[in-house]
């Protein structure tokens, strides 16, 4: 059985299902079990399994990494939680060094159960250090799995694998998709690491995305199918493992590949799937790879400054107008009133 | 202190001489090809604590670990088979002396980023908490350790969950060639650094091990019993370069009075007299006990030399769990 739950909902079910099902499970984080509980993705959580499996911690990131990493090779299984992705930054040191290394430099005599959660800013001003979208540090070193889930349903489905797993896992939330519904199963069910979503299927251009750029990636896709051209949406939703032979797959099918990330361009996610592209596809290309990307700064805070940061569906939907030789028309920039450009939808009014 | 316990604490730390000066002997063959960090001048720090164990209370360590890999009871012929870079190795060769692992012994793991592995230990007590057993984790660190963020967080963290942690600082005034009184300001011991954070701490000198071992015996009790962390400060030294098998009191770090008034303080060669003196054992049976330590050391680097390298194919294996 199914019914419609927000990703943030379904973040806290996984969760809860998890402790329920495992006593080594724990979850730990700055605010975890405060009142708004990690916009919501922690509430209750306490009150259902107490305050040793649901804890609040000091401000030490670096050192309560280390000490789910000394944990997690004990027999437990931690979640932490950084509210956002920049705060994980004064921990690299123990997810590098250590989480991604305990398994690799022991030779397997150790397992590192970890899961840890990293929460993407974006809007309302959140700025050069609220806002970053760091998944190509962590993707770069092995030993760790990154994911990126997009919908409510990979949300569930990839936490459970993520806790389940025996690896040490980073798992990037986007704000903007904390609020956003889908169908979501009731019981445990598991979304497996390291395999991305056709989220929809077409002949012309392969979208290729991450997180919330998925999103863009549809509506784009949408703006596309008004033009005639036949768009498809790959998730990527695993950035290591990385699922090559889909979008291999597709690149194969369309000849045509646009990338879009979270991320800012140079040495990031986007420029590993399009080297995947020219490496493993590079007779298939009809045209070069495109990636839309956040530009090479960091983002800005003041809403005048903000407002062409993120490349939106339009952007892409441009893009690949252009590489397959079509005029780009007006109306596909016509932003439906009332939308703002820092704010994923009306509810969503801040403060952070 | 019955005779077998000080009979025990002597036999390990002349283990860790013995182990540490043939390392330095067979070294210039170029045959281990890892950084060595080794411990000799420092043995009673570490027989003296970790032989207030039990079996299977745990213990990490930094990069100078193959005292605390050996007085906790860490497999011999893994260590040197993992210093020569052998499949039979405790990291099958992927970790070298700078990462010895026996779980079997309670020894969780050594790394040489310092201060790194003190919130690790910190975390494998609080496993032994949420677990509800009574078991206690030793954190062994030097006086550089207690410069890094890492240390004060997980002090901190200790002293709020009240975990069975011992922290056994072996001080030993250098951080590589740097002394202490560049790094720390003078009049201040690092056992006022854990104190400060609320957690029982106290300092002795580390290179008597019966003081050493009364002290940890105390600190285990009081952590086992849940009354919260301790921390030991061991004022030692260390007789051989920080890294590799040689002297360098020549390049001009430290004066040769101070390497000699530390020689007179041998932890090895005090204890052993003071056996003697007080006729605890003779000097035939402490002679046929170096005999012996020394047979299963030479064992054990027969083992190492005699053992295959690991395959080359292996070396993408273990990134991920599961591989094994």
């Amino acid at each position: 059985m199914s019914r419609s739950l927000k990703y943030f909902e379904a973040l806290r079910e996984a969760q809860d299902q998890c402790m329920a099902a495992d006593d080594s499970v724990y979850v730990m984080g700055l605010g975890v079990p405060d009142p708004l509980g990690i916009f919501g993705t922690t509430k209750g959580l306490q009150e259902k399994y107490g305050p040793a499996r649901v804890m609040d911690i000091p401000l030490a990131e670096n050192a309560m990494t280390g000490v789910a990493i000394g944990s997690a090779i004990t027999g437990m299984r931690p979640v932490m939680t950084h509210q956002r992705v920049d705060f994980a930054l004064v921990a690299m040191e123990q997810i590098i060094n250590q989480a991604a290394k305990w398994q690799y430099m022991f030779d397997g005599v150790h397992k590192v159960p970890l899961v840890i959660r990293m929460i993407i800013g974006r809007g309302w001003g959140q700025g050069p250090q609220h806002s970053q979208s760091l998944q190509s540090l962590f993707a770069h070193i092995p030993g760790l799995i990154v994911v990126m889930p997009t919908t409510a349903y990979d949300a569930k489905g990839l936490l459970i694998s993520a806790i389940e797993s025996d690896n040490p896992v980073v798992m990037l939330e986007h704000r903007w998709l904390y609020g956003i519904s889908d169908q979501v199963p009731t019981e445990v069910y598991r979304v497996p690491l390291g395999k991305a979503h056709v989220m929809r299927e077409g002949t012309d251009v392969s979208l290729v995305g991450l997180s919330y750029m998925s999103l863009e990636n549809v509506r784009a896709a949408e703006l596309l199918e008004a033009r005639g051209v036949s768009a498809e949406v790959i998730d990527v939703r695993s950035l290591r493992p990385l699922d090559e032979q889909t979008i291999l797959t597709s690149v194969r099918k369309t000849g045509r590949l646009v990338m879009a990330d979270t991320a800012s361009k140079m040495y990031g996610a986007s420029a590993e799937i399009v080297a995947l592209a020219c490496e493993k596809a590079f007779e298939a290309l009809k045209c070069q790879p495109e990636r839309v990307t956040l530009p090479d700064y960091p983002a800005p805070t003041s809403p005048a400054l903000s407002a062409d940061y993120y490349p939106r569906a339009a952007d892409i939907a441009a893009r690949v107008l252009t590489m397959m030789g079509r005029e780009v028309d007006e109306d596909l920039f016509a932003v439906a009133e009332g939308q703002n450009h820092d704010q994923p939808d009306p509810s969503f009014t801040g403060p952070f | 202190m019955d005779a077998a316990l000080k009979k025990s604490l002597y036999r390990s730390m002349l283990n860790i001489r013995l182990v540490e000066e043939r390392i330095a002997a067979l070294y210039p063959e170029q045959e281990m090809r890892c950084p060595v960090h080794l411990c000799i001048g420092q043995e009673a720090a570490e027989a003296g604590s970790a032989l207030a164990l039990n079996k299977d209370d745990q213990a990490v360590s930094g990069h100078r670990s193959h005292g605390h890999y050996l007085a906790k009871g860490g497999s011999l012929k893994s260590m040197m088979a993992e210093i020569y870079g052998k499949a039979t190795g405790c990291a099958g060769g992927k970790g070298g002396s700078m990462h010895l692992v026996d779980v079997d012994a309670g020894f969780l793991g050594s790394a040489p980023i310092v201060g790194s592995t003190i919130p690790i230990g910190v975390g494998a007590a609080l496993s032994a908490q949420m677990q509800g057993t009574d078991r206690v984790v030793m954190v062994y660190l030097g006086d550089g350790a207690a410069e890094t963020g890492v240390f004060y967080e997980s002090l901190n963290f200790a002293a709020l969950k009240n975990l069975a942690v011992v922290f056994v600082c072996e001080n030993n005034l250098y951080s590589v060639y740097s002394p202490l009184d560049v790094r720390q300001p003078a009049g201040r011991t690092l056992a006022d650094l854990a104190r400060a954070h609320g957690i029982e701490s106290h300092c002795a000198d580390g290179n008597d091990v019966e003081t050493v071992y009364e002290m940890t015996r105390d600190a285990v009790a009081t952590a086992r019993r849940g009354a919260g962390p301790v921390f030991l400060e061991f004022a030692t030294y260390r007789w051989r370069e920080h890294c590799g098998p040689n002297f360098d009191n020549h390049i001009g770090y430290r004066s040769e009075d101070e390497y000699e008034a530390w020689q007179l303080r041998d932890p090895v060669a005090l204890y052993r007299n003071r056996l003697i003196k007080d006729g605890v054992a003779d000097a035939l049976e402490l002679d046929v006990l170096a005999d012996d330590l020394n047979a299963d050391l030479n064992e054990a680097v027969a083992f190492a030399k005699t053992s295959p390298f690991p395959s080359p194919e292996t070396a993408p294996a273990n990134v991920y769990a599961g591989e094994r």
